[in-house]
């Protein structure tokens, strides 16, 4: 089976700072990943390049067989790479419909009428369960909901790759319930590439971990094996409860 | 935004073309050519509204889109013998092909930068019409010649230096720019635009081609300041280098400001009221531009989001 993603060599520098360091990296298809690893470990980074947001000092990535290296981060985006933002970056002044509309207008490959907009901009907004919430202006929903409503962008992307940035970060533990059972759902139809510092949603939603440290990979395995890895615990788990 | 009562809106905005046409009927003869003049220059300002307040790019230097129409007109009427139409054409297209290419350069730039390469390029502009003057009539500028200010249709034709045929057409380019441009801000690519406005990284990010997005708004807006340039060589019969200068940059930013940014009919609000400001104004004193800058200042600290923007702030949500 080709791998959905493979990255050779990837490396990033900041000045004197190789934040990500020539790392090989391969995702196949209908994973949950998780990457993990302290702060300023190169994770965000890591997946900054591969959405393209971001461009490599040196290495390739490779999306399902093709190079996609020197691809400007919008194509990458229609070729089926979804980015959600860590720092909540939704259109605070247009409605939750309109947020998600601006997604769903753009893939819809027949698309002229109003009714295949109205209908992909509510099911991704039902799936997120906000369709109450449709008209509401995005900054004046609550931060759990802003979340959501980002994850409902990038679900109405109808992504092949769904590159979670700590998507949990600052939810009440009631919202976190809802968010990995949201994950778990998606994942049905995606690869989810997730960075998360919450280990308890790690360990629950991912099929393999990479562990990031000082911009390389420090190890990658099953949720067990990286649990019980000492170099692992010395590096991050180790205070962690 | 576009989901909301689009047939208000439309009532809206039918209700107020209507309006001006009644007006035509209405109004003494001086304040018929003034409004005339007006419709015309909101045109030109909704077209800087286009980019400025959707898009939210802030060029200094409309005032060549406009000379572009101006001249464009004018010269191939003047020079050429060319017809209204075609003349009107011509305007449109050196709109169109200026616009796209500099869009093309200018768009490389955001924010400050893009302010001070379209001011600079807009000066490029204005001194070359000074340049070729053996041409354009430098700063002189042109008058064209009555006579050629005909419309014809087979036998019937049409002068367009008659006050109420000027009126009919200044009213009617001036409701077709307005509905165009609510269906492109009603439309998905007006949905676009604003994005880009709000997040421009995030637009990127759901897949969308900005720069392209931003290009074809720059032609439109071009192009539309050119189509009001155009009608008013055509129209008023003079063309002149100081519709190319920098005072000509400004005013259409003014008039956005003052009527609302991002409001379909704050362009032609904010054009009728710095006009009459001024004519009211310059009866009084001729430090009449001291009252103008204190009223704008005064605008700009109680109604930052200019007239038509606070009311739509403070009361109907659901004006476009």
């Amino acid at each position: 089976m080709t791998p959905l993603l493979t990255t050779k060599g990837l490396s990033r520098n900041f000045g004197g700072l190789r934040a990500v360091d020539s790392v090989d990296f391969t995702l196949m298809p209908g994973e949950i990943r998780a990457v993990i690893g302290p702060n300023g470990a190169g994770k965000t980074t890591f997946v900054s390049l591969v959405s393209g947001r971001i461009r490599p000092s040196s290495g390739a990535i490779l999306f399902d067989g093709a190079d996609i290296t020197g691809l400007p981060a919008y194509v990458r985006v229609r070729q089926g790479i979804a980015y959600t933002f860590q720092i909540t970056s939704v259109f605070a002044n247009l409605s939750a419909y309109d947020n998600v509309a601006l997604p769903v207008q753009r893939t819809l490959s027949d698309g002229r009428s109003k009714g295949a907009v109205r209908a992909g901009v509510m099911s991704a907004l039902e799936r997120t369960g906000l369709a109450g919430r449709a008209h509401m202006p995005a900054g004046q929903l609550s931060y759990g909901h802003q979340r959501l409503l980002e994850v409902a962008m990038g679900l109405a992307l109808k992504p092949r790759l769904l590159i979670l940035d700590e998507p949990t970060q600052g939810l009440a533990d009631s919202e976190i319930d809802n968010f990995v059972e949201l994950v778990r759902d998606i994942a049905k139809s995606a690869t989810v590439l997730l960075i998360e510092h919450n280990m308890p949603v790690v360990m629950h939603l991912a099929d393999r971990i990479t562990v990031f440290n000082a911009g390389r990979i420090l190890a990658e395995g099953a949720p067990e094996a990286i649990r019980n890895d000492a170099a692992v615990q010395d590096a991050y788990l180790g205070t962690a409860p | 935004m576009s989901e909301a009562s689009p047939a208000k809106a439309y009532a809206l905005h039918l209700g107020a073309i209507a309006l001006l046409f009644v007006l035509s009927f209405l109004l003494p003869e001086y304040y018929h050519g003034v409004l005339a003049r007006i419709m015309v220059l909101a045109v030109f300002a909704m077209g800087y509204n286009m980019l400025f307040g959707y898009v939210g790019l802030l060029s200094l230097g409309h005032a060549m889109f406009f000379g572009a129409g101006l001249y464009g007109a004018g010269l191939a009427v003047i020079q050429l013998g060319w017809s209204v139409p075609a003349a009107f054409g011509a305007g449109l297209g050196c709109g169109a092909v200026l616009s796209l290419i500099i869009g093309l350069l200018a768009l490389r730039t955001t924010g400050v930068a893009f302010m001070i390469v379209t001011m600079m390029f807009a000066q490029v502009f204005y001194l070359a019409i000074l340049y070729f003057a053996a041409w354009t009539g430098g700063d002189q500028g042109m008058v064209v010649p009555q006579p050629a200010r005909v419309l014809s249709f087979g036998a019937t034709s049409l002068d367009l230096t008659n006050p109420t045929v000027r009126y009919i057409c200044a009213l009617s380019l001036f409701s077709l720019v307005l509905l165009i441009t609510l269906a492109i801000v009603r439309s998905r690519y007006g949905r676009v635009l604003v994005a880009i406005r709000e997040n421009e990284e995030r637009t990127k990010m759901l897949g969308y081609d900005t720069f392209s997005n931003k290009l074809a708004a720059v032609v439109v807006s071009g192009t539309i300041c050119a189509a009001s340039g155009a009608a008013y060589a055509l129209l008023f019969g003079y063309v002149g280098s100081s519709f190319a200068s920098v005072q000509y940059s400004i005013l259409p930013l003014l008039w956005v400001l003052l009527g609302g940014a991002a409001t379909t009919l704050g362009p032609l609000i904010g054009t009728l009221f710095m006009y009459y400001v001024i004519d009211v104004t310059s009866g009084y004193t001729s430090a009449y531009l001291l009252i103008v800058g204190i009223a704008l200042i005064l605008l700009v600290l109680f109604f930052p989001k200019g007239i038509l923007g606070s009311i739509r702030q403070r009361w109907l949500g659901w004006l476009p």
